[in-house]
């Protein structure tokens, strides 16, 4: 098997035992880049001399015994909305063109302390806004199971990389889906631990009330292993938890039996592609087959939460986004003629279409005499939507249905509705609002050839039970390594 | 018939708290850094920086709100107030709205009329701006963020003051409480106090308020005088005049003596404000607002009675020396190491108002260690200097809080008691001034205070004048 193939525990492994060196695991991920990325464009920023540099210190460290983790020496790509110490973090916008941030992220340290060398910064939709990563100012990235469609988004870059072994796992952020929607199309498995989980110290915020970082790999072992080094408790967020419950690796067991599983009907209706339909329901069969208990429930609400999620997301965003003027980093316009009219002009010219549709939306639900009608309302359905699903999880330990109502669209198509585009996040923004923790996992391939994944969903706190029943979905796959073709071909 | 006003009057009160450490980071609170050299990722708002709150501000505030009688929101939030402004790096300013952390409070105030309570609205926790500066040479402005993320109180009274007297005596009152509880030294020229004056005039006995201004840049409790003398005169004149009081903020403008006008209530920013998602609720226990009320110092009031019970001083002179905490920190430890509590108390009244009035400060900008007043009342006290010398000595203890001990030894101050080298001068004198002498004995007793002068100028100052007095009536009896 070729090395752009093995999941990073298994390179991890070898690694451990010196059958492959750290050095020698970042350079298989630059051939790859290199054969690869003109193709689907995972990457905003290659950073191949400081990985090189990185791969042989942490090769040094490991020999000399002070790095013994699981992932010591595999090689990462970090969505660009993560500030890295002296690489280039634009968030996919011109207007963070130049920003070199003087800190690295929290979560980025951890995977530092624990042995990663970093490829580069992925590709993603510009601010995390949007679902097919169409909107980066550089570029789109495409679908490594066929260029013609998009990885999703927002955090297209990371799940596109998996799949096309341009790295051995990413790290993605999650504010409405966008690590569980790209990694559905892309054919990865990606997953969102409960707010909280994760610090979100250097992630650039999008809606922080609902962001959260998750690993992005190539199976739910990878994803246990890479949550194990994240979640750590960290005072510089305040929203950070103490989590004592953190073996994640050890619900790796592969036996299911007894656990109860609910399936929303509202997740099964209209609007839901009749082959990604089918594979949930071949997905319920199989835990029911290793002796689970699944039924279909009514878990209600489901159509608020699109609208209350828009409204609280872009409400935030528009506060968020508010310090990219012109002032301390980033662009600025040429010209301009005082104050306002550099504010004015900066941000205009810095900021694509869906950004500003969103600050726009976002200003105009916080502004006086619509704060209660939009936003208070907003936030009192998301109090229901969580309570909507603590009712749920009384009687289920998880929840299975669609990570995305369809597989990936072709490149362009979804651009021109943008309302369309926000229906798309219909299975995965309540999550997000009731603070959740869940997973994508491929589970089939549809008749374009393109992956489907299930979702997962966990009361607070159950990644474990996720990742059980995630990992006995797997292991009972037909097609065992739901590999993307650019893989499969090389690989056998 | 000529119609009479009353002016009302709220006030909204900014403190700089004296923390160490910034409101939402690390960085230090330290006046005077080179420029943004006090800053952070979070307090120069880098992307994906985030807030913690600091305790101690919830713990100045709490302390601030239980010493103006306020009830405490036991789950207080914070939120964004957004507006764009280089001085504000993240572009919102995260202070507290919905719920403040202190509310329905009073404080007791007192003038010629009498007491009053004046209501507390409010007092909430806020971070400070950075600092632009205008570099005239570049024609650019610089922003300094040092300042940005300092620890703010707002403490908004109701509008219950009627005259520009009621103020400045609430103010007072503010200020000494703060200073009490060691939450800011309350310095207005400094900026770590400032207050914005709401003010309207409404005809006497109409129970509905009159359209109200906000003056801001007022520096000064004199400035705030004349402000409100302004700002009261131009509202009559307009009404006077048939014409209505605009609402809209005004800056007063405190050489030329008036006001101008700022920004109107239509130009009014909307501030979207929001709960901020990046800090959890503070949550407040009964037992924490116990052990913060344990820990309350003596306040003003308590401490006035017990320096006139333990240490026997007058109402006056201990309204004096409690009327600054830094005033009354000064008495006690002094008086504590030389056990004179009388003779602290004349120094302090005495001569470091004097100076402070002379230098143009206030009493707490005293510098001074205890120990040296101390030491000097000891040196007067035993005879080593005389008081004109002793009087020389506290101005330098002032200014440059010298060991008098140390001063008087090198600058050879001490007083001359040495009775033979004494004597010795006084016989010279006798000698020399015959006139004198006679005068003496015919009778004229006063002429022996020109003797002493001429000793005490001999003797370049440094004699003691009872010695001096003693021996030349022996010489002169002799």
């Amino acid at each position: 098997m070729d090395v752009q193939s093995l999941t990073a525990v298994r390179l991890g492994e070898k690694i451990k035992k010196k059958e492959l060196s750290a050095v020698e695991a970042a350079q298989a991920a630059f051939a790859q880049i290199a054969a690869c990325e003109k193709t689907y464009h995972c990457y905003v920023t290659v950073e191949e001399e400081k990985a090189m540099e990185q791969a042989e210190q942490v090769q040094k460290k490991i020999d000399e015994g002070q790095l013994t983790g699981p992932l010591a020496g595999v090689p990462v790509a970090i969505k660009d909305n993560m500030c890295t110490k002296g690489i280039l973090t634009t968030c996919s916008s011109r207007i963070l063109g130049n920003f070199v941030p003087t800190y690295t992220a929290e979560a980025v340290k951890c995977l530092e302390k624990a042995g990663a060398v970093i490829l580069g910064k992925t590709n993603m939709d510009e601010f995390a806004m949007g679902s097919t990563t169409e909107t980066s100012y550089y570029g789109v990235t495409r679908n490594p199971w066929n260029p013609e469609h998009v990885p999703g988004g927002s955090s297209g870059g990371s799940s596109a990389a998996v799949a096309a072994g341009e790295c051995f796992y990413a790290l993605g952020s999650d504010t409405g889906g966008s690590i569980r929607q790209p990694s559905s199309f892309c054919g990865v498995t990606g997953m969102k631990p409960t707010y909280g989980t994760i610090s979100r110290y250097g992630l650039i915020a999008y809606g922080s009330s609902l962001d959260q970082i998750g690993p992005v790999a190539k199976d739910v072992a990878d994803c246990a292993a890479i949550l194990e080094i994240l979640a750590v408790h960290d005072p510089k967020d305040s929203t950070s938890v103490k989590r004592e419950d953190t073996d994640f690796t050890s619900a790796l067991t592969g036996d299911v039996k007894g656990m109860k599983v609910g399936i929303p009907r509202d997740y099964l209706g209209e609007g839901l592609d009749s082959q990604v339909k089918e594979t949930v329901l071949k997905a319920a069969r199989s835990l029911e087959f290793q002796g689970a208990q699944v039924e279909e429930f009514d878990l209600s609400l489901v159509e608020y939460a699109i609208p209350a999620y828009y409204v609280i997301a872009s409400a935030e965003a528009s506060s968020n986004l508010s310090r990219f003027d012109g002032i301390k980093y980033g662009y600025r316009t040429e010209d301009y003629e005082g104050l306002h009219n550099m504010y004015k002009k900066t941000r205009s010219e810095g900021f694509g279409e869906e950004v500003k549709r969103r600050i726009m939306l976002g200003s105009f639900v916080l502004s006086s005499g619509y704060y209660d009608a939009y936003y208070l309302k907003a936030l009192r359905t998301k109090a229901l939507i969580k309570q909507a699903f603590d009712k749920a999880f009384e009687k289920y330990d998880v929840i299975l249905g669609p990570t995305a109502p369809s597989t990936a669209p072709k490149l362009g198509e979804s651009l021109e509705d943008p309302l369309k585009m926000y229906l798309g996040d219909i299975y995965t923004v309540s999550v997000n609002l009731a603070g959740l923790p869940a997973m994508s996992v491929p589970y089939g391939i549809d008749s374009q050839g393109l992956p489907i994944g299930v979702q997962l969903i966990g009361d607070s706190f159950q990644e474990k039970k996720i990742f059980r029943a995630g990992y006995g979905l797997e292991q009972a796959r037909e097609d065992q390594d739901l590999l993307a073709p650019v893989l499969r071909k090389e690989g056998r | 018939m000529a119609r009479e006003y009353e002016t009302v009057i709220g006030l909204e009160v900014h403190v700089e708290l004296a923390t160490k450490t910034k409101i939402f980071c690390g960085c230090s609170t330290e006046f005077g850094g080179e420029p943004n050299t006090h800053t952070c990722p979070v307090c120069t708002g880098m992307p994906g920086s985030l807030p913690v709150l600091n305790k101690q501000v919830v713990e100045y505030a709490m302390a601030v709100g239980l010493a103006a009688n306020c009830q405490i929101h036991q789950k207080c939030k914070f939120d964004r107030k957004n507006y764009f402004y280089p001085d504000n790096p993240q572009n919102y300013q995260i202070s507290q709205l919905y719920l403040p952390i202190c509310h329905d409070g009073w404080v007791e105030i007192e003038t010629e009329d009498g007491k009053k309570k004046v209501g507390i609205h409010e007092i909430h926790m806020e971070e400070d701006a950075g600092k632009l500066i205008h570099d005239d040479w570049e024609d650019c402005s610089l922003v300094d963020y040092n300042r940005s993320g300092v620890p703010l109180i707002e403490i908004v009274s109701e509008p219950d003051m009627r005259s520009a007297q009621e103020v400045i005596a609430y103010l007072d009152k503010l200020r000494t409480i703060i200073q009490y509880l060691g939450a800011s030294d309350c310095k207005l020229q400094e900026g770590s106090m400032r207050a914005d004056v709401n003010l309207s005039v409404r005809e006497k006995g109409s129970d509905t308020f009159g359209t109200r201004t906000e003056m801001k840049n007022l520096n000064s409790f004199k400035a705030i005088a004349r402000a409100i003398e302004g700002e009261r005169e131009r509202q009559i004149d307009l009404l006077e005049d048939g014409q209505a009081v605009v609402q809209e903020t005004r800056r007063w403008d405190d050489n030329k003596e008036c006001s101008y006008p700022m920004r109107s209530k239509e130009d009014a920013q909307d501030y979207r404000y929001f709960p901020d998602p990046d800090l959890v609720p503070v949550i407040i226990s009964d037992e924490w607002i116990a052990d913060i009320k344990s820990r309350q110092p003596e306040l003003r009031t308590e401490k006035l009675e017990r320096y006139k019970k333990e240490f026997d001083i007058p109402q006056y002179d201990a309204e004096i020396l409690t009327s600054s905490k830094k005033l009354a920190d000064i008495f006690e430890a002094s008086a504590a190491i030389c056990q004179k509590p009388k003779k602290v108390s004349n120094w302090l009244m005495g001569e470091a108002l004097r100076l402070l009035k002379e230098h143009n400060q206030e009493p707490e900008d005293l510098n001074f260690s205890p120990e040296n007043l101390a030491k000097l009342i000891q040196l007067a006290d035993e005879g080593t200097i005389n008081n004109k010398v002793a009087k020389e000595v506290f101005e330098k203890i002032y200014s440059e809080n010298i060991d008098p001990k140390q001063y008087v030894e090198e600058h050879g101050l001490k007083s001359v008691s040495d009775e033979g080298a004494l004597r010795s001068v006084i016989e010279e004198i006798v000698a020399a001034n015959p006139q004198s002498v006679e005068d003496y004995k015919g009778g004229k007793k006063k002429a022996i205070g020109f003797l002493v002068g001429q000793t005490m100028k001999a003797m370049k100052g440094k004699a003691d004048p009872g010695a001096v007095n003693k021996i030349l009536q022996e010489v002169l009896e002799k």
